[in-house]
């Protein structure tokens, strides 16, 4: 299966709003994705991105604003004209066609020609590794095996654009992880905008070129993961995405002090007085002098340690660190800070 | 841990006793009972003459009816209960039309028997509330043509009045049960509202609305309180056939040929229950 549009489709919200009697699920959304571009929409439950999604694919009418493809406002489209494909984070599969039917089912409804109709459908099946599955049904297949064939239900179209609404939610961790790297490996193939939904903050940043953290309706911050790590524009921003300790401190002039310890703020403006510093973990290290504490629990988490400890106040932080180290429950340590850029609770 | 499995299996199995026993006093030792009698001759000697008395015209014409009636009622009341179920789907599952309807259909499609008899007889019989008002308003007479109410088209009224809502209570759970993301899914992909129908929704719910109908064909072949209320001349369909073999006073030593009508019956519902068994499996693993 070959990209039809190498280049992929532009993605436009303009001040869209979708209002639900008593509530407001978008409030404003601006969000520009770039043709053939991966988006990770990611937020907490009832934060709007769901609605998102189901407003481009044309499955919930929009309030006000516009939605753009390639420039064209399509919010009065109806859903079968968008031109979307979709994979849902239930499984959808039609339970009374085998799997070589339940991919055919876009084509036929563009009135493809049953021996083309046969070939997209089975090299579709190929590209997702499920081949030799055409003739299976639903319930004769796990799992991730129906979100990959939703997949191919959804690709061999050759959609403007690809929406991924928690496809990988109902599976279990392994397949999730495989199937989000084939997700990913597909869509740079294909080079389709795709638009992923997600409250998993480790699968956005795993395979989005942009995230975009949503919050009451709105987007809080978009950008690439590595920017949304380091440089969270708001606390809950640095809350959301990764994990932070809150170490209460006093800022004064542009720094926040922490324990004794000097840290820069992300955002220097912040007016001086008390504040709690947003405080990563590997940004947390021990040391042979610093800040006092006391172990509390230690984790081997596979490649790296996380150690739970208390300061002599009874502030809790982790620190995360190599596995070489294994500190004792209950022993004294004393802790460094990296000096990176902290942000601000609000 | 297994013994404590094996110890709890064991409390489960005995709650299950007096369900059990009563199935097996109640069911299977009638049917053991009718399917002997019918074998055997009023002298106890082996015989096929009961069963070859199924041929008989009357005894034949009775098994006609009584798949016909049942048929139509079943046809028409599934009809009619799948139309309520689809006008019910885009009402709240817990709001109070759809668990009103719901709840009222649980008590209906059990109101068969003398009662149903009895209140069709007071609204349409020949003295009944709306003959007499149409007669005197319209002088229009419903009996105009014969008096049909007390003979097997007469059964069809009073059948659907509990058929349509046994419908309901058995097919609704289908019909709930179609995922919101088939039509989504289906949208997605480029189908209209009635492609989804057509390829997706209607060939999905068959098995469920097929298996509904074909208990709805059993629940009308198994009647006899409203029809041994409504009719009282002749037997036209075979309940009443049976009970003419064992209590009529006119026609006497025929109790086992009512043992071999209750074979006749016996291979039409195991037919149906195997059937409907076939299909409500295929149904749980399209809804799974």
């Amino acid at each position: 299966m070959t990209a039809s549009t190498p280049t992929g489709t532009r993605v436009q919200f303009r001040a869209v709003t979708k209002q639900y009697p008593g509530h407001r699920a978008l409030d404003g959304v601006d969000l520009d994705i770039a043709p053939g571009e991966f988006v990770a929409l990611l937020g907490p439950s009832g934060c709007g991105k769901t609605t998102a999604l189901r407003s481009l694919a044309g499955l919930e009418q929009i309030t006000d604003g516009e939605i753009l493809l390639d420039g064209s406002d399509v919010a009065a489209t109806p859903v079968n004209r968008r031109d979307m494909g979709m994979v849902f984070q239930s499984y959808s599969l039609f339970p009374h066609m085998t799997v070589l039917e339940n991919v055919e089912f876009g084509l036929r409804m563009r009135k493809v020609g049953a021996a083309s109709r046969r070939t997209r459908a089975e090299e579709a099946l190929e590209m997702v590794g499920l081949g030799v599955h055409g003739k299976r049904f639903a319930h004769q297949l796990s799992g991730g095996q129906q979100q990959r064939v939703a997949l191919a239900r959804a690709l061999v179209t050759r959609p403007k654009v690809l929406l991924l609404d928690e496809p990988l939610s109902a599976l279990d961790a392994k397949v999730r992880v495989q199937l989000r790297d084939e997700i990913r490996r597909i869509q740079l193939e294909l080079g389709i905008t795709t638009l992923f939904v997600t409250h998993d903050q480790e699968e956005a940043l795993a395979v989005a070129d942009r995230v975009a953290v949503m919050k009451a309706g709105r987007i809080e911050q978009i950008g690439a993961p590595e920017d949304l790590y380091q440089r969270p524009s708001s606390a809950f921003v640095a809350d959301f995405v990764g994990v932070s300790n809150r170490l209460p401190g006093t800022v004064s002039g542009g720094e926040i002090d922490v324990h004794g310890v000097l840290l820069p703020l992300l955002a220097p403006a912040r007016p001086d007085g008390a504040a709690v510093a947003l405080v990563r973990p590997e940004d947390v290290r021990f040391a042979a002098a610093g800040v006092a504490a006391t172990v509390l629990t230690t984790s081997f988490l596979g490649a790296l340690r996380r150690t739970r400890v208390a300061l002599a106040d009874g502030t809790e932080l982790a620190v995360q660190h190599g596995t070489e180290v294994a500190p004792a429950e209950g022993a004294v340590v004393h802790l460094a800070f990296t000096g990176a850029p902290v942000a601000l609770a609000d | 841990m297994t013994a404590r499995r094996s110890g709890g299996r064991g409390w489960a199995l005995l709650g299950l006793t007096p369900f059990s026993a009563y199935v097996v006093l109640f069911l299977a030792v009638p049917t053991v009972l009718a399917l002997g009698t019918g074998l055997f001759d009023g002298d106890g000697a082996l015989t096929l003459d009961n069963l070859t008395g199924l041929l008989e015209p009357a005894v034949l014409r009775s098994f006609v009816d009584l798949l016909w009636l049942s048929g139509l009622t079943a046809v028409l009341g599934a009809i009619a209960g799948a139309l309520i179920c689809f006008s019910l789907l885009g009402t709240r599952e817990d709001g109070w039309l759809r668990t009103g309807i719901s709840a009222a259909s649980g008590v209906l499609a059990q109101f068969g028997g003398v009662m149903l008899a009895f209140a069709f007889i007071a609204l349409i019989g020949i003295q009944g509330l709306l003959t007499q008002w149409l007669l005197r308003t319209f002088d229009a007479d419903i009996y105009e043509g014969g008096v049909w109410l007390y003979q097997v088209p007469g059964l069809i009224l009073p059948y659907l009045y509990f058929q349509i809502p046994l419908m309901v209570i058995t097919f609704m759970p289908a019909m709930s049960g179609l995922k919101p993301q088939w039509a989504e899914a289906s949208a997605t992909l480029g189908g209209t509202g009635a492609v989804f129908w057509w390829r997706i929704g209607f060939p999905v719910l068959a098995p469920s609305f097929l298996g509904s109908l074909l208990l709805l064909f059993a629940n009308a072949f198994s009647s006899y309180g409203t029809a041994a209320a409504l009719v009282s001349q002749g037997a036209p369909i075979v309940p009443l056939q049976v009970r003419a073999a064992l209590i009529s006073e006119t026609v006497l030593g025929r109790e086992n040929m009512a043992g071999a009508l209750a074979i006749g019956m016996i291979v039409v519902m195991v037919v149906l229950m195997k059937a409907y068994s076939a299909l409500q499996s295929r149904a749980e693993r399209w809804m799974r």
